[in-house]
């Protein structure tokens, strides 16, 4: 049994200790906001927030966040820099396909929530880790800018 | 040619062609088929529902069915505008569902319900604005009988119709009346200039689910008792399993079976389990060892490639005009280029759910041919079409791959061996090694000038593999003789240059090829458009000069190139260090110039600015085609700078973004789109802004360092 707490709630979930966070988020809690890209920390579709800080629970066995705070892109909203980074994205209408945008916005999320006036250079370190396919980076740049000057 | 054998490909792919060559012979399918909407439509009291798109009911709910997948393309928004510009309702108030697939909803470029080549406006800009100014001309007819007035009489604004002296009533009010009218055959649509949402930039209506987690993704869906299947397929091309350890697999906690499963492009054994880690898990216990031709590599196919471009070998002329055997040119230009075989890597990895039931197939799945799925799943279990129901998801990107049926025809293997529904779902790795891939390709060119410099005659051959051969597609695609994906890019030439010639020779290697993005156009126009360079930098002339004078009978062409290039500055001094290069290609009936602004930095090559002029025709949602532009343009650019699949030992050498790297954040250049008023039938947007950024980034460094790059990824 590993306990933690996902998005402001206690939870207690009883799978092999070893097992990647993303697949108990996925597949134990059916919250599947949080996206499977590569398995091996490359993409960055797999971003979650640990006690604050982006991290992939793509290769984050689950028993390293036991007692720890685990928050997801379906609670980032309710933050106020999340709040900001979703409505900079709508406003940019940044996502094509969106697979990879969970992750992005919560990378996004913990840049603004500890830097909260990014340079490029700042935005290229702290996003480089999330690939996005469809090619959205300008458009999550602008939203980046858009949602520090609204935080 | 040491590589494997033609027959045996052809053998294994046989059934596979069989299925899907019903979807390539086009169906024919009317517009309205009165009732098919209805069928799926369970609520009471019935909805007016006059055709497949819209939906009225009488408490004024209005739905528009989404019939194209969503893969990033903008879908989504640009179909429903289609049917809410003529239909006349609140933009923001219309209720989008994703179509079950139907043959009411067959592509006509495509022969079946499918999102693919750049197609979708193309194939709904007449039949989806019919189907809304349709409902709309009924709802004003019921309107007037129930006011008693002339119908011509009526206008309707944001989901009502408005009548004499200020009456009103909505669209749901009228529902009723409405659906028991007659649907007419002629509609009268909009005049351009009264649109209110065509040609406008507008929101797309997937953003907000997608910046919360809750868009629905193929990988995403759970069904109840639902298996997740992962499966070991063959690390050998074409290879048959010499040995696992099935008890080791089937000794992890929780693995529920171990199947074997085979589809025309891989045989493979199936580890599942109430989870993906679990069937992962229980997948690596397997150890499985496969056997074949382990000779096959890139290094061989090379030799063979090149071997096949000397002795032109059964070539196939797609083009000849003039003789290019009958100039004697001033200065004659040679080149030779190559480019490799490409995974797509879409964000998310290949995955489907079937559940094969008695009377029925489920499927749920991220697919770009619902229609295709249906043929299949229906060849598969025995079943009609009609008994295929086919739920499409939102796609984490397409780019053509989600065209195949490999996914679906392992789904609904394990899901009747099982009788239980099953998620099969890729690795990665499984995605990487997946066995679809772009067509590597080597091409010659040969060009004459004259001795003012003017180009009097261009030869290319260029040697690669059919890539239609097992897509079902051969039918639309392959002319006597000759695949036309061989040589889009090439044999379309627009240049005036009198004796032309170009050939292909096939090439079949035993590699699965696949449709991807901006198909053969993403290798030929890096050929033409470097050659073209080439030739212009031979006759000492300026690359955009040299260009514009031969498109001079090319209005569509020219005014892109023009546009581009004054855009970009072209002529100007650009920022130190920099160059430009520029190119320019037509491709799904849009015309695309981009110019690349390049430097060197730590000796690799860095964008710094793509500038992109765009005429796709008569535009339906702006805001998407400069986003379409842009993604094009990173995608070509990503293989462009670092695509490359490769084989050894008869194996693929990549496995997942460490080895197949893409552009990320840092590396991302500056792009402005620049769009031409066009008055034309809408072109494709998906794909055109694919074929021209590797020659224009190409282009680019020759300006720079005097270096070309004549192969793909650039090294230099």
């Amino acid at each position: 049994m590993t306990a933690f707490t996902l998005n402001g709630k206690s939870v207690n979930v009883n799978v092999s200790p070893d097992t990647p966070l993303l697949w108990v988020l996925r597949d134990t809690l059916n919250l599947t906001g949080t996206k499977y890209g590569c398995g091996i920390a490359q993409c960055g579709a797999c971003t979650v927030h640990i006690d604050g800080a982006a991290t992939r629970s793509c290769v984050t066995p689950v028993s390293a966040v036991a007692g720890k705070k685990v928050t997801t892109i379906e609670a980032i909203g309710v933050t106020k820099v999340g709040k900001a980074v979703q409505q900079a994205w709508i406003a940019e209408d940044v996502p094509q396909c969106g697979y990879c945008q969970s992750g992005q916005i919560m990378s996004a999320s913990a840049l603004l929530a500890k830097n909260p006036d990014p340079s490029d250079a700042d935005i290229d370190a702290a996003m480089a880790g999330n690939i996005c396919r469809c090619g959205t980076y300008n458009r999550i740049r602008a939203a980046i800018h858009r949602a520090a000057k609204g935080a | 040619m040491g590589n494997l054998n033609e027959t045996e490909i052809d053998e294994s792919r046989r059934t596979f062609l069989k299925v899907t060559a019903l979807a390539g012979g086009g169906i024919a399918v009317g517009v309205f088929l009165p009732g098919a909407a209805r069928l799926a439509e369970a609520a009471a009291p019935k909805p007016f529902a006059p055709n497949a798109w819209v939906r009225i009911t009488s408490n004024n709910v209005v739905t528009i069915v989404a019939d194209k997948s969503e893969m990033g393309q903008g879908v989504y928004t640009a179909m429903p505008m289609l049917v809410a510009e003529e239909l006349d309702v609140d933009w923001s108030k219309i209720r989008i569902e994703q179509a079950v697939a139907s043959p009411v909803y067959a592509n006509p470029f495509l022969g079946a319900q499918a999102t693919g080549g750049s197609t979708s406006v193309r194939s709904s800009y007449q039949r989806l604005r019919e189907a809304g100014a349709t409902a709309r001309a009924m709802l004003v007819s019921a309107a007037a009988r129930q006011w008693k007035v002339d119908a011509a009489s009526l206008n309707t604004e944001n989901g009502d119709v408005i009548g004499p002296n200020g009456k009103k009533a909505t669209y749901g009010s009228l529902a009723a009346k409405a659906a028991a009218l007659p649907v007419p055959k002629d509609v009268k649509l909009k005049d351009p200039g009264a649109f209110k949402l065509l040609g406008k930039p507008t929101k797309r209506l997937d953003t907000p689910m997608k910046t919360n987690g809750s868009a629905q993704f193929g990988l995403d869906v759970r069904v109840p008792g639902m298996l997740t299947a992962v499966i070991a397929r063959s690390t050998i091309v074409n290879g048959a399993l010499a040995g696992m350890d099935g008890d080791k697999a089937k000794a992890v906690k929780g693995v529920k079976h171990v199947l074997p499963v085979r589809t025309p492009f891989a045989e493979g054994v199936a580890v599942l389990a109430d989870s993906f880690w679990t069937a992962k898990q229980g997948r690596d216990a397997l150890n499985a060892k496969w056997s074949g031709n382990t000779a096959l590599s890139t290094a061989g196919m090379q030799k063979d490639m090149l071997e096949l471009l000397d002795s032109g070998k059964d070539a196939k002329t797609a083009r000849k005009d003039g003789d290019v055997t009958a100039v004697q040119p001033a200065k004659t230009v040679e080149a030779v280029y190559e480019v490799p075989y490409l995974a797509h890597a879409c964000m998310e990895p290949m995955n489907c759910i079937a559940w094969v039931k008695p009377n029925e197939v489920e499927i749920w799945a991220p697919t770009q041919a619902p229609g295709v799925n249906q043929f299949v799943a229906a060849q598969m279990s025995g079943m009609k079409p009609e008994q295929i129901k086919v739920h499409t998801t939102f796609l984490g990107g397409g780019f053509g791959r989600r065209f195949a049926q490999d996914f679906l025809m392992e789904a609904i293997q394990l899901s009747k061996a099982t009788h239980a529904p099953v998620k099969v779902v890729y690795t990665r790795e499984d995605d990487t090694k997946g066995y679809h891939y772009r067509p590597m390709a080597i091409c010659k060119m040969t060009g004459g000038l004259d001795a003012d410099g003017n180009p009097v005659m261009i030869k290319a051959r260029t040697v690669c593999e059919s890539l239609s051969v097992g897509t079902g597609a051969e039918p639309a695609l392959i002319k006597d003789g000759i695949d036309s994906t061989s040589v889009e890019g090439l044999a379309n030439m627009a240049y005036a240059v009198p004796n032309i010639n170009v050939d292909w020779v096939k090439y079949s290697p035993g590699i699965r090829t696949w449709f991807w993005r901006s198909v053969g156009n993403s290798q030929n126009y890096f050929f033409t458009e470097s050659f073209i360079d080439e030739m212009a930098h031979a006759a000492g002339k300026d690359p955009y000069e040299f260009r514009r004078a031969l498109l001079a009978k090319q209005p569509r062409h020219k005014g892109v190139l023009e546009l581009a290039a004054q855009k970009a500055g072209w002529g100007t001094p650009p920022p130190s260090g920099r160059a430009r290069g520029i190119a320019v290609a037509e491709s799904f009936g849009s015309y695309i110039a981009e110019v690349a602004e390049v430097s060197l930095e730590n000796g690799k090559p860095r964008v710094h600015r793509v500038v992109v002029a765009a005429d796709v025709g008569t535009t339906v949602n702006p805001d998407t085609i400069a986003a379409q532009m842009e993604s094009g343009v990173v995608y070509g650019l990503t293989a462009a700078l670092y695509g490359k699949i490769t084989f050894k030992d008869g194996q693929v050498e990549q496995s997942n973004f460490n080895d197949y790297p893409m552009l990320r954040m840092n590396e991302m250049p500056k792009i402005e789109v620049h769009i031409v008023p066009s008055k034309e039938a809408p072109g494709g947007v998906g794909e055109p802004g694919t074929p021209p950024i590797a020659p224009a980034v190409a282009n680019a460094l020759f300006a720079l360092t005097g270096k070309r790059a004549r192969s793909l990824p650039i090294t230099i």
